[in-house]
């Protein structure tokens, strides 16, 4: 261990607390039994979705595309998750699928 | 209403995906911070009060000599700054869940969030016990991989390389089940759209704060046309 006992548990109560309080901040400005105002209730019905598309772009955000293999495997394991599961609907099937042929990709084809 | 176990049999189906995005991510974790020399204790107790998958990937580049607090702290804040905005759609169905919404909160990672946001809640299960369930579950996956990741994590015989695209592939099957309600296609393209703009102008570390303000300001400018037969998503 690089540092002390005491300084590492340090570490760690700092980043569990500065995390915490990111996941918190919604609930300190809305407590229990103060009305929510229309628009932040709006915002909290419109930024799943939202949200959801930001974190597909956030799972592949250090995909290389500019230099090989092009992001191939990445888009192809996209498609087929997002075909499978537009014509099946079965979520284990898509993304079992789709990480398979992610998998096999990355290590015996590219 | 019948109770908890009942709830975690039909909550566990829903967070398979989870379970093998974190158990793999959680190895990796628990690999790298053993190298640092923090045996399985160590790697358990981040996982149990930091539970974060990049924000603990980061964690470990923090235990070298002269580290300052003031560092950590910001660090930390950046790469999870997006998950002060998961909260807003939660605030009710947390507030109604009496002292067990402060271990909701806690758990608010990027995939507790979606399965939470996102899951139609069976029927014959009681709504806060199944979330909850969702939420304790998925947090075992990820100390149980830490864990491992610390204790046998280079012993691993076969090659895992690629399986963390199981969290790519969860998000992507959320993606196509929300846009099957047309009502969340505007959202889902502001979002991707936001969030692609900002990765090309800030690059892939600097981009997630700009893309959620751009985002959020997106949803507000729309919002006379996005509440004309809005449902809600989240309660």
């Amino acid at each position: 261990m690089p540092l002390s006992v005491g300084m590492s548990l340090l570490i760690i109560l700092a980043v569990a607390l500065t995390t915490f309080a990111t996941r918190v901040v919604p609930f300190l400005i809305f407590p229990k039994g103060k009305e929510i105002p229309d628009v932040v209730q709006y915002l909290g019905r419109v930024l799943t979705p939202a949200v959801i598309g930001m974190l597909v772009v956030y799972c592949l955000k250090t995909t290389p595309v500019l230099s090989a293999p092009y992001g191939i495997p990445e888009a192809a394991a996209v498609l087929v998750t997002a075909g499978l599961h537009v014509w099946k609907r079965n979520n284990l099937l898509s993304i079992g699928a789709g990480t398979v042929l992610y998998m096999f990709l990355v290590q015996a084809v590219f | 209403m019948r109770g908890y176990r009942h709830a975690f049999r039909k909550a566990f189906p829903y967070t398979i995906p989870v379970l093998t995005g974190y158990l793999f991510i959680g190895i990796a974790f628990g690999v790298m911070y053993a190298e640092k020399g923090y045996n399985f204790l160590w790697a358990m107790l981040m996982s149990l009060l930091v539970y974060a998958g990049s924000g603990q990937y980061l964690a470990v580049n923090f235990f070298v000599p002269g580290i300052s607090f003031v560092q950590v702290i910001f660090m930390t804040l950046m790469v999870n700054v997006r998950h002060i905005f998961y909260g807003i759609s939660l605030l009710d169905r947390f507030h109604s869940m009496g002292k067990k919404r402060w271990y909701m909160i806690f758990g608010l990672t990027d995939e507790t969030y979606s399965l939470l946001c996102t899951t139609k809640v069976p029927e014959d299960v009681d709504e806060e016990k199944f979330l909850f369930a969702i939420s304790i579950m998925n947090q075992s996956y990820w100390v149980i991989g830490s864990v491992i990741g610390s204790l046998a994590g280079t012993l691993i015989p076969f090659n895992s390389e690629g399986i963390d695209f199981a969290m790519t592939a969860l998000f992507v099957v959320i993606f196509v089940e929300q846009w099957m309600d047309k009502k969340n296609r505007v959202p889902e393209v502001i979002g991707v759209a936001a969030a692609f703009v900002c990765l090309q102008i800030f690059g892939a570390d600097n981009f997630v704060l700009p893309s959620m303000l751009l985002i959020v300001l997106l949803l507000f400018v729309g919002r006379t046309r996005l509440e004309r037969g809005g449902e809600k998503v989240c309660r």
